[in-house]
């Protein structure tokens, strides 16, 4: 090095000293990276660990066997809890069935025209549609032209709406993962189109559709907005009527009818409230949400980690 | 092996032409099931055209009779909002500047932060980290937001008050700030996808003309991923102006014509959630009114996404 004349060293400094300071600023850029992260991962951990502090002394048994009440102490989550349950049933029932349909249809069937076009504009626009405009769909439509009332049915029917561009575009993309050799191989042993469909694609995308399932029952039960716009009640000392009887025939569907009250109403109606004795039963409550749609979305980001590491075509 | 494959499956005592017959009826009602297979599945894929169908009949019929009472002019021209007086003010102006308001705050966090976030998971962060941050941010994104609601008004505004005391218990800020973290992981998730798929060659070149990670990042990739870029913040933009529950709890339900984040407004959304929870007839004017402040927020939604489609074309890159 000591060979170098003095003025190709002076450049050199020169390039070493801006090689030195971008390289500063792509180690800037890593850290700030990091903070941005940690903005997400902090409000995060203050949000559950806030929740659990206020909730936890509340989770005894009693709070989900107890009905709301004007009293906190004694104020529960029973027809809350209950009432999700049921309106999720019904949503389960009308999306998932729906869903795979359309996009069975939308990967396997769909001919190219604008027919089909138009479909698939439509299912990437309504997945951009804001929850609550749902909400004032179903309460001008399922609400008062169907007469369904301010039911558990009407909640089902909505959500299930809601989640329907969730469950096609899962269904789509599990299905286009399944390589074209086996729909080859089913035709050339002679099945038609549907046998082709049902005993393979079907088969074969169902971890990928039941991810897109979770994904979206999870985003049903904690929607508090077009359920609240439907008119679900916010204080409700009664359960619908229980869906099983002791006599025959054993099955009893009033409770399709019956108004209702969900978990994530029931968490608002506490956090509205002046007194801090019902934000804990808010806390509480919104701790039992959280844990829930945690389950969820944890269950479904493992079942899709899993698929990937597992199937191999 | 080809010696045993040809004759086993049609048996020599059937006569030839019933057994020709037999099977072309087998095939007809079979192509029928088929038919009818795929007219069904037709049929549910075509629910999603009938749902839009379906919003755009409830809000425009019952919008038409609100505007029968109220000129579309004083709608939008009116600088007060009390549809439930006597003295009845049917401006929108009143809740849209809510909801410019808090969404613009939501976007300042969630936009820059979204894509910082983006442009470090893509190219800088190690494997593991991201293994761990991104599902991490998809939780991040499945909470429920009356939860985010929750914490905005009563862990955010308390700390923002020992900063501000003069801040009001309901303000759009504290909402705002939340709602930007919710939105975080969808502007972030979307524009990362856009910038991995960037072809290696394109960063490779980048490398080779001496340039840092940095500059790659910044110069080569976010111009390349742009498209996809501007459609992450339209999604941004359009979950911050239907966002309903953090405003709703957070920000208050007073219609207040304000651009200051430090007070309190209601939002189109939270008006509609205010309504809904009260107990209004069918029909009247109030009814009306939440039908005629939802189309408001669609077409405010696709002016944006339409937006969001002009800018795609524009800065979309081919390979």
């Amino acid at each position: 090095m000591s060979a170098v004349a003095p003025p190709v060293s002076h450049d050199v400094r020169t390039i070493r000293e801006i090689i030195a300071r971008h390289k500063r600023w792509d180690y800037l850029f890593g850290v700030i990276g990091i903070i941005a992260l940690m903005i997400g991962v902090l409000t995060f951990t203050a949000l559950f660990v806030d929740m659990a502090i206020d909730g936890i002394p509340r989770l005894r048994p009693e709070f989900f066997t107890n009905f709301p009440s004007r009293r906190p102490a004694e104020a529960g989550i029973l027809s809350a809890w209950v009432g999700s349950t049921l309106v999720m049933i019904v949503t389960a029932f009308f999306a998932v069935p729906l869903g795979v349909a359309a996009g069975v249809y939308l990967e396997e069937y769909a001919p190219k025209n604008w027919v089909t076009d138009v479909i698939e504009i439509n299912i990437t626009n309504l997945a951009g549609v804001p929850s609550i405009v749902y909400g004032l769909l179903a309460l001008g439509l399922f609400v008062y032209q169907f007469g369904f009332g301010q039911s558990v049915m009407s909640a089902g029917l909505t959500l299930a709406l809601l989640i329907l561009p969730v469950v096609i575009v899962a269904t789509r993309e599990a299905i286009r993962s399944i390589p074209q050799s086996i729909r080859e191989g089913s035709y050339a042993l002679g099945a038609t189109q549907w046998q082709t469909t049902k005993d393979h694609i079907i088969p074969y995308s169902a971890a990928g559709i039941l991810t897109g399932v979770i994904i979206g029952m999870a985003r049903a039960i904690g929607e508090t907005a077009p359920v609240i716009t439907i008119g679900a009640l916010t204080f409700i000392a009664f359960l619908p009527p229980s869906p099983v009887t002791a006599s025959p025939p054993f099955l009893n569907f009033e409770w399709l009818w019956s108004p209702f009250s969900v978990m994530p109403i029931q968490m608002f109606n506490w956090t509205s409230r002046p007194e801090a004795a019902f934000h804990k039963n808010a806390a509480a409550a919104g701790f039992v949400l959280v844990l829930m749609t945690l389950a969820m979305n944890g269950l479904a980001i493992w079942l899709r980690y899993r698929l990937r590491k597992n199937i191999k075509w | 092996m080809s010696a045993v494959a040809p004759s086993g499956a049609t048996s020599p005592t059937v006569p030839l032409e019933g057994l020709t017959s037999a099977r072309l009826a087998q095939r007809r009602s079979r192509i029928l099931g088929e038919k009818a297979i795929e007219l069904v599945l037709f049929a549910a894929a075509s629910v999603s055209v009938f749902v839009t169908i379906g919003i755009v009949y409830v809000l425009v019929s019952e919008s038409v009779e609100f505007f029968r009472h109220v000129s579309i002019w004083k709608f939008l021209t009116d600088t007060q909002w009390t549809p439930l007086f006597d003295d009845a003010h049917f401006g929108i102006m009143v809740l849209l500047s809510g909801t410019l308001t808090s969404s613009a705050v939501a976007l300042l966090i969630a936009i820059p932060l979204g894509t910082i976030i983006a442009i470090y998971l893509s190219e800088f962060a190690p494997f593991k980290i991201r293994e761990i941050a991104k599902p991490f941010l998809e939780l991040l994104g499945g909470v429920p937001t009356i939860i985010y609601g929750y914490f905005a008004l009563l862990f955010v505004t308390p700390i923002l008050q020992r900063i501000y005391p003069d801040l009001p218990g309901f303000n759009i800020l504290a909402a705002g700030l939340v709602m930007g973290i919710m939105i975080i992981p969808y502007v972030s998730s979307i524009s990362e996808d856009a910038m991995r798929a960037v072809p290696m060659s394109l960063r490779e070149g980048s490398y080779a003309m001496g340039a840092t990670r940095y500059q790659t990042a910044v110069k080569v990739v976010v111009p390349a991923a742009f498209s996809g870029i501007a459609s992450a913040y339209i999604l941004g933009i359009s979950r911050a102006v239907g966002e309903t529950m953090i405003l709703a709890v957070a920000a208050g339900m007073q219609p207040n014509l304000t651009f200051n984040p430090l007070e309190p407004a209601a939002t189109i959304t939270a008006y509609i959630v205010q309504v809904a929870l009260g107990d209004l007839p069918h029909g009247s004017i109030g009814y009306q009114t939440i039908f005629a402040a939802g189309l408001t927020l669609m077409v405010l939604t696709l002016f944006f996404n339409i937006l969001g489609h002009a800018l795609r074309r524009r800065f979309r890159e081919k390979y």
